[in-house]
């Protein structure tokens, strides 16, 4: 219904006299076939590419548990791997070896990334923790491989053997820059006041970054070691050279030791078939493993933030 | 050539909570009515009823009936497409595209409709930068300079500018002015003013001096009801109910 | 401490006031509160622990910078014999040649690229069209379920994805999408020659599942990051879904999505052991993506540990020195791309 009551007095002649030259029709157009076309096509896309997406996590993790679950066996879990061709023979130093492997990463890796992380939050904020902050991310996207020539030529070469040492040192320098981040972020989201309360106790600056601000921010700098922890556990690139692997059982640091992933992989590019269906099994530990450090994780955050 | 908005029984919510209680309204065509009260009252909710922006939250939902001209909005066979190219709208916060220039910004509806024909698209982007008062003064950079790099008056005047575009027979302004400072202020009024002669206005403002400078009609809503709507002089110097004599007379909001 | 001898001695306290009577004499100050204690207990030298701390923090930040002085160090010095002998021939020449110690690079550059481009086209799209359902069309309750799934691909070992490419995907390929490609597409050249299943496409398409979760990620952040007055604002011209997220979100954030891109790009590059896995390992230039062909990380990884020689030794880390430089220059740029929406707040998690 239009409405033509003018309250202001005008009459309906003069209301329409001004209009300028209208180009366009003024009726309006109904929405065009092809945009109404598109619009469904583009959500359509959109939906498939999260599928599509999607499939090949399911498809990882259901092939990991039907085709590994079957070889994990007690033989497995304790037994060192039988000379090739032979059937039988596990993964336990494989297993081992990751840890001590890993033990040694994180001795190097989350003091340093922790330190790093407290610098850049505390003392960084000028041109030199600018420097450090793009060094750490450009040490985050060195190739994995890369790290490994770096660390044979700086360690394996000069002991003129390989060892879990030199691969707990790759892994480590792998760790620094994830641990370092998140200690920073972690770190400048603890208020500025907390401190400040600190300090005009006459609490000196050390004792306040340690006991005060680091443990307000430690459910998320816990967070962020225990990701780098399961983001290295998973390497086999810089161990390829480092710790090289080993038949055998060796807890000792300065011997060649066999790790989980490198021994999932020589066995995936084996040519025998009972080596195969051990690798999917020792992929299969490994995934929970690295799963478990995940859940670990949140595990202890939400306790830290409900319980304490 | 503006049209008029009948409103009934229209109601709105915000996941459980309900921000309007049955509006009636009936907004004469080719005037500016103003929606005026205090924070929260519901006056931005209404007018983004009108053309269907307020299902766009998650969550919201309203009821009722508004009738745009002929265009019933909330009708079983509406596409909210068309009710918001018929339905032009101007926000608060001026917000140009920054990746586009001038020319872009205000063709960005039409090239929406299907325009691509140059020497058309050039007319209608001249016409409604004219109407919008920007003409003059963005004429030479028009495919320059973008739509961010103007001030923020300019920046406004642009946006009114982009919903001119589409032909719109109905513009909604939410608080048009409220971010700009007082001289862009003023041509913004000025340019509401004229802008009556061939569009509905609806203009939503918490400035009741603003109220009475450019509308012939205000309405005053508190808590999601509409509480009184007259002649904007009627409002200002003798209102009917107590509320919106204390509200106008500023003992509240 | 040492007090000072009192130079005369201190005024009595007024004990008496004729008019009010007497006084109590003040009592002595109460005993010292927890401020005294701490300022007591720190000596003049209290600044020496906060000095040794900030030094202890130095270095490990500049630990960090020494690692990676360290690696471009080793990674020139080791491959300084060969740089010296090839040259620049080392970047364009097919040889790859151990016995003969003559070492032309050109066929793992070419497989490096190849991989990674492929990646690039399968993994754009799909990432772009994941960040654009969870941003923007994602039913609430499923977003952070679908979000946390695509960010799970990303904590999948390599090693993992190889194993998977090698008994699961290569299979696929070799017996239902090669021959159907071959049959369709065979005509292109890009689609020829014999079917192993492992090859160049394959790499292309685990790289593609590798490098999702890193642009979807980037994608969906800087897509939060366009202002809600923007979408609304194409929505009140009358303009469709789709029509909104193109023109109100995507054209906003594109330079961040290429950002984000380019990050994917600099993962793949890098990318060493599911790639080894499935390319096939063989140092040939071919046209089809059916083909086996090499990566530079790839024959790091297959002949370091077997490497024969110094020349050998040294080839392989020139190559490894190329990676790094690649990877550092595409990394930096992209950092550059994302941060210039983000304003420096978003990092990559991936």
């Amino acid at each position: 219904m239009r409405w033509r009551a003018c309250w202001c007095g005008a009459s309906p002649a003069e209301l329409r006299g001004r209009v300028p030259n209208a180009i366009a029709p003024a009726a309006p157009r109904p929405l065009s076939l092809w945009r109404r076309f598109s619009d469904w096509g583009a959500t359509g896309f959109a939906i498939l590419a999260a599928i599509l997406v999607l499939v090949p996590l399911l498809a990882i993790f259901v092939y990991l548990v039907i085709k590994g679950v079957g070889s994990i066996n007690w033989a497995f879990l304790t037994q060192t791997p039988k000379p090739p061709g032979e059937v039988g023979g596990g993964m336990a130093n494989g297993i081992i070896g990751t840890g001590l492997i890993l033990c040694v990463a994180s001795v190097i890796g989350v003091p340093l990334g922790i330190g790093s992380g407290i610098y850049l939050a505390e003392y960084g904020r000028n041109r030199f923790g600018d420097v450090i902050r793009f060094t750490a991310d450009v040490l985050n996207g060195v190739p994995s491989i890369v790290v490994g020539i770096t660390v044979y030529s700086l360690i394996v070469i000069r002991q003129k053997h390989f060892s879990a040492f030199s691969g707990g040192v790759a892994l480590g320098i792998m760790m620094i820059p994830t641990v370092a981040r998140a200690t920073e972020e972690m770190l400048l989201m603890v208020p500025m006041t907390i401190r400040e309360a600190a300090y005009g106790l006459g609490i000196p600056r050390w004792r306040t970054t340690l006991s005060i601000t680091l443990r307000t921010a430690s459910a998320g700098v816990i967070t962020g070691c225990m990701l780098a922890f399961a983001r290295v556990a998973g390497e086999t690139a810089p161990l390829l050279f480092t710790a090289f692997g080993n038949q055998f059982w060796n807890l000792k640091l300065n011997q060649p030791t066999a790790a989980l992933s490198l021994q999932v992989f020589t066995y995936a590019i084996s040519p025998y078939d009972d080596w195969h269906k051990q690798a999917w099994a020792g992929a299969l530990i490994l995934i929970l493993l690295i799963v478990g450090a995940v859940a670990a994780v949140r595990i202890v955050t939400a306790r830290g933030r409900l319980g304490a | 050539m503006g049209v008029g908005i009948e409103v009934r029984g229209l109601n709105a919510w915000y996941g459980k909570n309900q921000s309007l209680n049955g509006i009636d309204m009936t907004v004469p065509a080719n005037h500016v009515t103003a929606v005026i009260g205090p924070s929260g009252c519901g006056k931005s909710t209404f007018v983004r009823c009108l053309n269907r922006m307020h299902e766009t939250i998650p969550e919201a939902r309203a009821e009722g009936s508004v009738k745009v001209g002929e265009m019933d909005v909330y009708g079983g066979g509406s596409d909210p497409v068309e009710v918001r190219r018929r339905i032009g709208m101007v926000f608060q916060k001026p917000n140009p595209f920054p990746t586009m220039s001038i020319f872009d910004n205000v063709a960005a509806g039409l090239k929406l409709n299907g325009f691509r024909n140059r020497k058309q698209l050039n007319e209608l982007v001249e016409r409604s930068l004219k109407l919008a008062a920007l003409w003059d003064e963005v004429k030479d950079t028009l495919h320059k300079k973008s739509g961010a790099s103007l001030s923020g008056g300019q920046q406004q005047r642009l946006c009114i500018a982009r919903a001119l575009a589409v032909e719109p027979e109905v513009l909604l302004m939410d608080e048009p002015a409220s971010a700009l400072d007082p001289i862009s202020t003023s041509k913004i009024e000025e340019l509401i003013f004229q802008l009556k002669q061939h569009y509905t206005v609806v203009i939503v403002t918490h400035n009741m001096q603003q109220a009475a400078r450019v509308a012939e009609l205000t309405g005053f809503f508190l808590m999601g009801s509409l509480i009184e709507y007259d002649k904007t002089e009627k409002i200002f110097t003798t209102p009917a109910d107590k509320r919106t004599e204390d509200y106008v007379t500023g003992r509240f909001g | 401490m040492n007090t000072p001898e009192p130079i005369e001695p201190l005024p009595k306290p007024v004990t008496s006031i004729p008019s009010l009577g007497k006084i109590e004499a003040p009592r002595p100050a109460p005993k010292s509160t927890i401020l005294q204690k701490i300022r007591q207990s720190r000596p003049a030298s209290s600044r020496m622990p906060d000095e040794i701390f900030r030094w202890i923090i130095l270095l490990s930040a500049v630990s960090v910078f020494a690692i990676v002085v360290l690696v471009v160090w080793e990674l020139v010095d080791k491959s300084r014999l060969s740089l010296h002998q090839f040259g620049i021939h080392f970047f364009y020449g097919h040889d790859w040649d151990p016995v003969n110690d003559s070492y032309g690079a050109m066929p793992f550059i070419y497989g490096t690229l190849v991989s990674s481009f492929l990646a690039l086209l399968l993994a754009v799209p799909l990432s772009v069209g994941v960040a654009v359902y969870i941003t923007e069309m994602c039913p609430q309750g499923l977003r952070a379920i679908i979000s946390f799934l695509v960010e799970l691909l990303a904590a999948i070992p390599s090693v993992i994805y190889g194993l998977w490419g090698i008994f699961v995907l290569a299979p696929l390929l070799r017996d239902y999408v090669q021959p159907f490609l071959q049959k369709t597409l065979g005509w292109t050249g890009f689609f020829s020659g014999p079917m192993y299943g492992l090859g160049m496409l394959a790499a292309g398409i685990i790289l593609a599942i590798m490098i999702v979760p890193v642009i979807a990620s980037i994608t969906r952040e800087v897509m939060s990051a366009v202002p809600q007055n923007q979408r609304e604002a194409v929505l009140a011209l009358g303009a469709t879904r789709w029509e909104m997220i193109r023109m109100g979100v995507l054209r906003n954030a594109r330079i961040g999505i290429v950002g984000g891109v380019i990050l994917g790009l600099g993962r793949a590059l890098g990318e060493t052991m599911a790639v080894t896995m499935v390319i096939g390992n063989r140092p040939e230039v071919a046209k089809s993506l059916f083909a086996p062909g090499y990566t530079m990380a790839s024959v790091i990884a297959n002949e370091f540990s077997e490497a024969t020689g110094d020349m050998y030794l040294s080839a392989l880390v020139e190559i490894g020195l190329a990676l790094f430089l690649v990877t550092l220059i595409v990394n930096a740029l992209a950092r550059l791309l994302v941060w210039s929406i983000t304003g420096g707040t978003a990092r990559p998690r991936a």
